[in-house]
């Protein structure tokens, strides 16, 4: 293997945790807030739920950014076709994300009820609608886009938002939500006592045994569905062009890679053994966690085993998909940026750690009633 | 409007809307971080006051300026999809670790200033307002790489292969001195920002009558910080001017609507009413010698004129299109190494040929007079850079002789005894506002026709979107952002009208509501 593609490689592999970071830590504070009307009852409730994540949030949501921001540097065609390709369901995604810092820092500053009843609506459509709709995206790349590319590169579409919204797609989303409830019902009986901690409790279950039920729905429809291969050989140490290459369209052909290393089964088995961890261990909160985070991550690395080396598939002109061999950054930049991660990563690790340690414990009614002025 | 003219519009109002916020939360960081210090230091806790009371109207700003933050790091790839394809090699990377490092230190660590005031040691708890204020600062420098990346961009190459700039010098792109001069320029704008605010607002509360120990305190943190800060935005907008002065020598001749070169050494326009029909400056007011220092820092060299720069600008899109012909050869003759040799030749005025094709598509075909019109289009909007920079210049000034009075004040312990300069301080609120925002209009408006200086322009950076989702996104961005900005105006009043020691109690009835 030459430099360049291993570099690739690399960032695909961080690509998958990037998105996995981000399920797995915006995950439960997006999971809190689309449990808000359902777990807290009254207003202390609702502010102890809140501030379950109050201080950690926004370090969570960075999360998204660099996810944006590492598409960017280091999937720059990926970056540039996706966002603008599923425009108004990003704008959908961006303006419920916006509410969120808001949401969170303004909720609480006005005593008036109808004030805070408007903020908790914000927030809970800023925590449903990312989970639902990045499911939805997901469940598209399955089905392919329509996209292609003209000989300058610029791309040219004919998807709307109402062909992103297919079946299939919808039940990817499910998939979504279902696990980032689960994963927000883990986070509340860990981080709560009383009412709320029931409340969550009860939930836990039953998010896992949707989530159980619709991922295998989407595995079995999966396999009726087309995958796409590479016809021939393309050089994964080529330029990042991806009109060099020959696309055909495979029945079933999603499972190849796993038909292939079955060891990739590994990925399904633990997105079913975190959903039933969460379950079983969920007297011991701390541990169901852990094994609710496996969830998202075996989840995502399921599905990005399965489309690889495939990033964003076209279904109208499949030569013009974008695949981890066409559509990267150039190798300096592949390798400037490995430097950037393998530098800054750890550190971000160990101050979010730190931070972490020293919030923990469950946020109590008292806690809210004595900081009333500076708690969300 | 069509695609390209609603994109800008776009991009315009959230990053202007964007940047109502971030120079606040700049200054207001590092404020804190001092006044912190001095708790630290003392021991004294009015000093723990004052960073709890203007840390609630940091928080109120913080939030605003995360959620129009998160529009930005998207918006590059939803409405300028082919300038993100065209660029993102280059430009993708600055952005990457911001995240990395400066928004991850600052999102963390805001968790930790607000919540963990119990948790931690005074120390520990300081290490945090630190670390926030670093952050938020990191942020500003990665991101100003960007940005100067696309005004001066360095240490990159076009790639035939992939139809795009790929990075050949990371080092240049990292140490580009127009990011340097502007990073420096804009954080201090940031802090003067900050400043202006401590200070308005502690002149509020000195013409009631209220708090007036907590405001003087105030008031002597921000004049001193404030009035280095205003030198320093003077001085490295001057290290900007000069800067541009090398490599955006249109955007200084339509800054000075200079429309013909003026001899060394070029003097300063003061004022004059610039006409685009005549391509005249009337009623000009001119200081000898100025201009030539401050673009070319001697007196010996000319400063050029809007039409002697659209004169070279026509050469150099001859000489882009040949070029652009050489690479439409080497797709159909990918192997061939003489046209890789024409094309290195000439590839540095590609994008000047690819200013055609917002006349026509087939470029190669232009005629002289589309030629003409085509340089003729990298003239910037005289008039409107012309006014933003000579306010943005008088603002700056006047912060100057604010802070220098507040500061003379401040060691004099007078500063609640002139009434005058307490309006003057508190009417000055806005000013920073307008000053930053004009900044950025001189810096991207003069940037025009290029979204990337000389290599991509912006009508071509644009995503192939349907225009109707643009308007629809367009209006509702427009309207979102109203409306919460509505929301943090009407809550920043409140808690400064609450003040520093009157915590708002929850209301009885809420209480009530709770306990049920």
């Amino acid at each position: 293997m030459t430099e360049y593609e291993i570099l690739r490689l690399i960032w695909w592999a961080l690509l998958g945790i990037l998105l996995i970071g981000f399920a797995i830590m915006d995950g439960f504070d997006l999971g809190t807030a689309a449990l808000l009307p359902f777990v807290a009852r009254n207003d202390t409730e609702r502010r102890v739920t809140i501030n379950t994540v109050g201080p950690v949030w926004e370090g969570n949501q960075v999360w998204f950014i660099l996810g944006g921001g590492a598409i960017f540097a280091a999937w720059p065609a990926l970056y540039a076709a996706s966002f603008s390709g599923f425009y108004l369901a990003m704008f959908l995604v961006l303006a419920t994300l916006i509410l969120r810092p808001v949401g969170f820092k303004y909720r609480s500053k006005l005593d008036s009820p109808r004030w805070r009843a408007l903020w908790d609506y914000a927030l809970f459509a800023g925590g449903i609608v990312p989970a639902l709709v990045f499911g939805v995206a997901f469940g598209n790349l399955f089905e392919g886009v329509p996209f292609g590319f003209d000989g300058d590169l610029r791309m040219h579409s004919t998807i709307t938002l109402f062909s992103l919204l297919n079946p299939f797609a919808l039940l990817v989303g499910l998939v979504s939500l279902s696990m980032i409830v689960l994963h927000g019902a883990v986070w509340l009986n860990l981080k709560t006592e009383g009412a709320v901690k029931v409340r969550a409790h009860a939930v836990i279950p039953y998010a896992a045994l949707v989530f159980a039920i619709l991922f295998a729905f989407a595995g079995l429809w999966l396999s009726h569905l087309h995958g796409f291969q590479i016809a021939g050989q393309l050089p994964h140490d080529g330029p990042s062009n991806p009109l060099n290459k020959t696309v055909v369209l495979v029945p079933g052909g999603w499972f190849a890679n796993l038909a292939l290393y079955p060891a990739l089964w590994l990925t399904v088995a633990a997105a079913y053994l975190g959903a039933l961890g969460a379950v079983v261990l969920s007297e011991r909160p701390g541990l169901a966690f852990i094994a609710s985070a496996l969830v998202p991550f075996g989840t995502i690395a399921t599905a990005g085993a399965a489309l690889f080396p495939f990033l964003m598939p076209s279904s109208s002109e499949p030569n013009d998909s974008l695949t981890v061999w066409d559509a990267s950054s150039s190798r300096l930049t592949l390798g400037v940026m490995l430097a950037a991660v393998v530098i800054f990563l750890p550190i971000v690790l160990a101050y979010t750690a730190w931070v972490y340690r020293v919030m923990r414990g469950p946020v109590r009614a008292e806690d809210i009633t004595r900081n009333s002025k500076t708690a969300y | 409007m069509d695609i390209v003219e609603l994109s800008r519009l776009q991009f315009a109002i959230t990053a202007l809307y964007h940047f109502i916020f971030v120079p606040l939360t700049l200054g207001l960081s590092v404020l804190l971080g001092i006044m912190e210090t001095v708790f630290v230091m003392t021991g004294r806790p009015i000093w723990r006051d004052l960073v709890k009371f203007w840390g609630v109207l940091f928080g109120i700003n913080f939030a605003m300026g995360v959620a129009t933050g998160i529009t930005m790091e998207f918006q590059f790839g939803t409405n300028w999809a082919y300038y993100s394809h065209y660029v993102g090699d280059v430009f993708g990377a600055p952005l990457a670790i911001e995240g990395l490092m400066a928004f991850f230190l600052e999102a963390t660590f805001v968790g930790m200033f607000f919540f963990a005031w119990d948790r931690l040691s005074r120390v520990q708890h300081l290490i945090a307002t630190w670390a926030l204020a670093l952050g938020t600062n990191f942020s500003a420098l990665w991101i100003l790489i960007a940005n100067g990346w696309m005004q001066y961009p360095v240490g990159a190459h076009f790639n035939a292969d992939t139809m795009r700039m790929e990075t050949s010098d990371f080092m240049a792109v990292l140490f580009n001195p127009v990011a340097q001069a502007k990073f420096v320029h804009t954080i201090s704008a940031g802090y003067v920002t900050g400043s202006v605010f401590v200070l308005a607002v502690s002149a509020y509360f000195l013409l009631r009558g209220r708090h007036i120990e907590f405001a003087k305190r105030s008031m002597t943190v921000a004049a001193s910080f404030g009035l280095a800060s205003a030198l320093s935005v003077v001085v490295l907008g001057d290290e900007s001017g000069y800067t541009a002065g090398q490599n955006q020598k249109m955007k200084i001749a339509a800054i000075e609507a200079m429309w013909n070169t003026e001899p060394a050494p070029a003097s300063f326009t003061v004022f004059g009413i610039p006409d685009l029909q005549s391509h005249t400056t009337k009623y000009e007011v001119k200081v000898p010698w100025v201009l030539g220092l401050i673009a070319t820092r001697s007196i010996s060299t000319p400063v050029p004129g809007i039409s002697e720069l659209v004169a070279a600008a026509r050469q150099q899109i001859a000489n882009g299109l040949i070029a652009y012909e050489t690479l439409l050869a080497i797709k159909k003759n990918p192997q061939d190494a003489e046209l890789r040799t024409t094309l290195d030749a000439h590839v540095g005025d590609l994008g000047y040929a690819l200013l055609l094709k917002r006349i026509r598509p087939d470029i190669e075909n232009a005629t002289p007079s589309q030629i003409d019109d085509a340089a003729k289009s990298t003239i910037p909007n005289v008039p409107v850079l012309f006014w933003s920079f000579r306010f943005m210049v008088g603002f700056g000034f006047w912060f100057i002789a604010l802070f220098a009075a507040a500061f003379w004040l401040s060691a004099v312990r007078q500063l609640d005894r002139y009434r005058w300069f307490l309006r003057a301080a508190l009417l000055s609120l806005p000013l920073p506002w307008l000053a930053g925002e004009l900044g950025w209009i001189v810096a991207e408006y003069g940037r025009q026709p290029w979204v990337i200086e000389g290599v991509l322009p912006t009508a071509l950076g644009v995503s192939s979107t349907a225009a109707g989702d643009v308007l629809f996104s367009l209006l509702g961005f427009a309207l979102f952002y109203s409306a919460l900005l509505v929301a943090d105006l009407y809550l920043l009043v409140k808690y400064i009208r609450l003040g520093p020691d009157e915590a708002p109690a929850a209301s009885p009835r809420l209480v009530q509501i709770a306990a049920e």
